[in-house]
């Protein structure tokens, strides 16, 4: 065997290369990966279309013009007005800087707190195991709509919208968690697991090390649809006047209020759809090759 | 499926005589389109083979060789998309081009198949006996019902199951791996087929077992006269049972002939070199093993020339011109007109003569004159002698002692409210120590209780019952960070390359994690993380890959220099080299032979296989339903075993060697091991023992209350627990 003679021969002192590194790996092969350049580019446009929107637009997102109610787009109102003279352009790029940082960080709470609930109930077991699904399946019964109409008064004002993320998560990372458990007693038994156990690794970098990256797909793929989630559940919260108070203002409750004119005056509804439509096919797309990237096996990254 | 049937070769058969080979393959290729923009995957390039009545062919070959692929196209079991061309007749009926619905009338009655896995042959929700109903039924719907369970019930019988009647109603899932194995050849044998594929039909199953299979199939073969073609990659289990060997390597042939001209005059390297690789149960110690490097080409690229080429000792630049024909031996083209001929020509098989000895070697004629054996032609590495073997073994410091290790699962039922129903004696009550420097092996089929010794051993808690000490330190009173040190000592290897090594991680971190997990300084990782790769023969650029871009070996391979990161002094190997091809296992074996040489490692080796143990281990412990029931030297256990259960594991392993292996009169145990829940009382062995019978009542007696406990015998280094040892020869 030719290893042997290789392995005999005096081995030539550290000529070796340096020690690779996982994030920059990882980092090269998200580069290299189309679609996560154009949904991230797709992002920052939109986060760029967010925050300098309200400040371009000659109107301010509250602001009434009575001369021109549910009107077209006009060189003056680029997107139309709505029934009360509201400049949609205004009121949507205004409604996306709230709508993206609750979309996006609903997602990485709900998907983050249920993927080490999951992990560890799964990897620990026991009590543990049993405290956390115990309190899952209480979270889950709980009415949760009933508990936002009662917590909306603290919606408004500064830092508002933050108890609104903190709740949507909190009612929504219930099911991810009971997934991830589930896969984490399946994964547990593998030798890898017991690798790492038998070589000291201590529990909870075994969850982070091994389990969680071992199932990333499944995260990321919840961590995308969480994003439309939780700007769909803001919606339909902002619709009952339970998302989102005014004078804040998110792309829901803009979609929300010209959905009734979806047929009469299409601009009313169009231009803060379009947005929603952009955001979540970026979101998605950054979430394709992101998994992508994580995943070794992954056939469309073979050259 | 789209076929393209040789119309010429049917023209030249078309007479109906009495020595017709019942299937005879001929030029027959299978290839699956790439998709995606990937290469087609030529699985069999040009196969043919023909077995008459009564006869036994073996296809022998590594896994990715074609030799199942070439077999599910002779019974049209291939999916749509692949690409079938050649010949495949049935009493000189051609088989391909056939649909589905003509082919399912000959499937299970005239051409009949018995599958690897029995775990996923027979439906669970249907009872074994109208599975096996059906199969009469399916055939001739006027069968009465009542004649085809009669039918069934007789089949059940023939195949050995107890009580055949009561049985008829089981579910599969009632049914132990090796009867569900026999249901399947019940199967398989029903309708009186004139040929029997078998593909595979023991690799599943312990070597007991695997005996009694054995066993059965020559039942099968008398009873039905079926010609049957067994395919393989075990060269043991064919020797005995076969007449003709089919050797198949990248998807052609490149021997063939008869079994004793194979075993004992092969004229292909690749064929030596496989026979060479393996280790035999009936050798002494004999050095390293004889590797064959580099892996197996990958189907969908192949090298021009010889495919063995790569990997062949003795290849030579005209071996890569073309790819040699199948001819017999010593009727190759001479250098000159290979060279001269067009590269890359297509050979054409010699066809004549079935029996006749054939390879595709162009130097066959060369190695058939000098007479060469594996040994001749293939470098075999020089293991080191270990230093620490100088010294005796009493003198030599303890790696590991287990005491009176017990280990129980409760059995519990409900869910709400759990109660305990029984108990699975997991492992129960074993002792056995380890000193410095040497391999023990422990050795027992499938739920023996192996594994478990070895989780609660890693475990390194305080076992239920008994005592653990590792390098003189008990379990029991560990605290949590003298645990994390004592684990530096001590690693494992795993079984399975696939699901050891996280798909996720790069080799180097795979190899670097027991080194950060333990505080290495990160230059000092990387610089030993490739010190590592070099050291169980891998190379630098390795490390940046994922485990699912290496073959089998390289992944174990991989986990040995994950284990050996920290330096351990105990390695514990769980069937290390189980899931490997033969070259390669022989490639793996001598690299832990090489490291325990320099490194002066210890080894607790689990292993089901007999041979490889004997080969690697200096002690050997074999367990039956959790206990140890014989221990001692390996030369001593294998020269004269004196447990009835050791005599017959020896016995059960065939030897790949046709004449020895025709001459040996095999014990052939009844039924399957005992539940371990439900073991037993007195002696654990006593329900398949074969010396049972033939005690006296009062010594039966003493069998059936007394647990014999584990006492020296044969004045040496070997203890057994029985209470009727033999001293006898062994093999």
């Amino acid at each position: 065997m030719s290893t042997i003679e290789e392995s005999r021969a005096p081995a030539p002192v550290p000529a070796a290369p340096p020690a690779p590194s996982r994030l920059r790996d990882l980092g090269r092969r998200l580069i290299g990966t189309r679609r996560v350049v154009v949904g991230l580019l797709l992002l920052v446009l939109l986060a760029a279309v967010a925050f300098l929107g309200p400040l371009v637009s000659p109107w301010e997102p509250g602001e009434r013009d009575f001369s021109a109610m549910l009107e077209g787009p006009t060189t003056e109102h680029w997107a139309g007005t709505n029934r009360t003279g509201q400049d949609i352009f205004t009121q949507a790029t205004a409604g996306l800087r709230k709508s993206l940082l609750i979309g996006l960080l609903v997602a990485v709470f709900s998907t983050g707190f249920a993927a080490l609930v999951g992990a560890f109930a799964g990897y620990v077991g026991g009590v543990t195991d049993r405290g956390l699904m115990w309190t899952a399946d209480l979270a889950l019964v709980l009415p949760n709509f009933v508990i936002l109409a009662i917590l909306s008064t603290h919606f408004a004002g500064d830092g508002g919208w933050l108890v609104l993320v903190v709740l949507l998560a909190a009612f929504s990372w219930m099911v991810t968690s009971k997934m991830v458990r589930g896969l984490t007693i399946s994964l547990r038994e593998r030798e890898y697991i017991h690798a790492a156990r038998f070589m000291g690794v201590p529990a909870h970098t075994i969850v982070l090390r091994h389990i969680l990256p071992n199932m990333s797909s499944l995260l990321i793929a919840d961590a995308t649809i969480m994003v439309s989630g939780a700007i769909i559940g803001e919606t339909a919260l902002s619709y009952f006047g339970l998302g989102v108070q005014s004078p804040d203002i998110s792309l829901g409750m803009v979609i929300a209020a010209g959905s009734a004119f979806a047929t009469t005056a299409p601009w009313v509804f169009a231009f803060p759809t379009l947005l929603l439509i952009v955001m979540v096919l970026a979101v998605n797309m950054v979430g394709d090759g992101l998994r992508d990237a994580l995943d070794p096996q992954s056939t469309s990254r073979r050259p | 499926m789209s076929t393209d049937t040789v119309a010429a070769h049917r023209a030249a058969h078309s007479g109906h005589t009495g020595d017709t080979p019942v299937l005879e393959v001929t030029d027959l290729t299978v290839t699956f389109p790439g998709t995606n923009g990937n290469p087609d995957v030529h699985a069999v390039r040009g196969v043919g083979y023909s077995v008459s009545r009564g006869e036994v062919l073996g296809i022998v070959g590594e896994s990715g060789s074609g030799k199942s692929v070439s077999s599910m196209a002779a019974m049209g079991l291939l999916p749509d998309h692949a690409r079938i061309t050649g010949s495949v007749r049935l009493h000189g009926e051609e088989l391909l081009g056939l649909d589905d619905r003509a082919m399912a009338r000959k499937r299970g009655r005239v051409i009949s198949m018995v599958f690897q896995d029995p775990l996923s042959g027979l439906t669970p929700v249907y009872t074994v006996g109208d599975q096996l109903a059906e199969a009469v039924l399916v055939h001739d719907a006027r069968t009465p019902k009542a004649q085809a369970r009669a039918r069934a019930v007789e089949l059940l019988d023939l195949v050995g199951i107890p009580n055949p009647a009561s049985r008829y109603r089981s579910f599969p899932h009632e049914f132990s791996g090796g009867m569900r194995q026999r249901v399947m050849i019940a199967m398989a044998m029903a309708n009186h087929p004139d040929v029997i594929i078998c593909d595979e039909p023991t690799t599943a199953l312990d070597v007991t077992i695997q005996a009694q299979i054995l066993d059965l199939l020559r039942t099968a073969r008398r009873e039905t006269g079926a010609a049957i073609v067994m395919i393989t990659h075990d060269l043991g289990v064919v020797a005995g049972f076969v007449d003709r060997v089919l050797v198949m390597y990248a998807g052609r042939a490149v021997e063939t002939g008869g079994v004793d001209q194979i075993y004992h005059g092969s004229r292909m390297p690749y064929t030596m070199g496989l026979l060479g690789a393996v280790p035999r149960v009936d050798a002494e110690r004999r050095g390293a093993l004889v590797p064959v490097r580099g892996n197996p080409p990958s189907p969908s690229d192949l090298p021009t020339g010889c495919t063995f080429a790569p990997r062949c000792p003795i290849a030579e630049p005209e071996c890569e011109r073309s790819e040699p024909a199948l001819l017999a031996v010593g009727s190759q083209p001479s250098r000159d007109d290979v060279r001269d001929s067009r590269p890359g020509a297509p050979p054409e098989d010699d066809t004549g003569g079935a029996g006749a000895h054939r390879s595709a070697c162009l130097r066959s004629g060369e190695i058939a004159r000098n007479r060469w054996t594996a040994l001749d032609i293939y470098p075999v590495p020089e293991i080191p002698e270990p230093a620490a073997s100088a010294a005796p073994r009493a003198d030599r410091p303890e790696m590991l002692r287990v005491t009176g290790l017990v280990k129980h699962h409760p059995l519990t039922k409900g869910t709400v409210f759990k109660r305990r129903v029984g108990t699975v004696y997991a492992v129960d009550g074993i002792d056995f120590d380890i000193r410095e420097g040497e391999t023990l092996a422990l050795v027992g089929e499938s739920g023996c209780g192996k594994s478990s010794t070895l989780m609660e051993i890693m475990g390194l808690h305080e076992p239920q019952r008994g005592r653990v000490e590792v390098m003189g330190r008990d379990t029991a009173g560990l605290s949590r960070s003298d645990r994390f040190r004592l684990r530096r000592d001590m690693q494992i290897v795993f079984q399975d390359p696939m699901s050891s090594l996280d798909p996720r991680m790069t080799v180097f971190e795979i190899i670097s994690e027991p080194l950060r997990t333990h505080g290495t300084p990160r230059a000092e990782t990387t610089a030993r993380v490739y010190e590592l790769l070099r050291l169980v023969g891998l190379d630098t650029e390795h490390a940046t890959r994922f485990p699912a871009e290496f073959s089998g070996g390289q992944r174990q391979r991989i986990g040995i220099a994950r284990a050996l990161a920290l330096e351990p002094r105990l390695l514990v190997l769980d069937e290390p080299v189980s899931a490997l091809d033969v070259s390669i296992q022989a490639g793996v074996v001598n690299l832990l032979e090489e490291l325990q040489a320099r490194l002066g490692l210890s080894y607790l080796f689990v292993a089901h296989d007999l041979s490889v143990v004997r080969h690697v281990a200096d002690r050997v412990a074999v367990m039956y339903l959790g206990r140890i029931v014989e221990i001692g030297d390996t030369e001593f256990v294998y020269t004269r075993p004196s447990h009835p259960y050791t005599q017959a594991l020896l016995s059960a392993i065939p030897i790949p060697d046709p004449e020895k292996e025709r001459a040996r009169t095999h014990i052939v145990l009844d039924a399957d091991p005992p539940s371990p829940a439900d073991p037993p009382s007195g002696c654990g062995f006593r329900t398949r023992c074969q010396k049972f019978g033939t005690l006296s009542e009062p010594e039966q007696e003493q069998c059936v209350s007394d647990e014999p406990l584990v006492t020296p015998v044969n004045r040496g280094d070997q203890a057994v627990a029985c209470h009727f040892p033999e001293r006898q020869a062994g093999v």
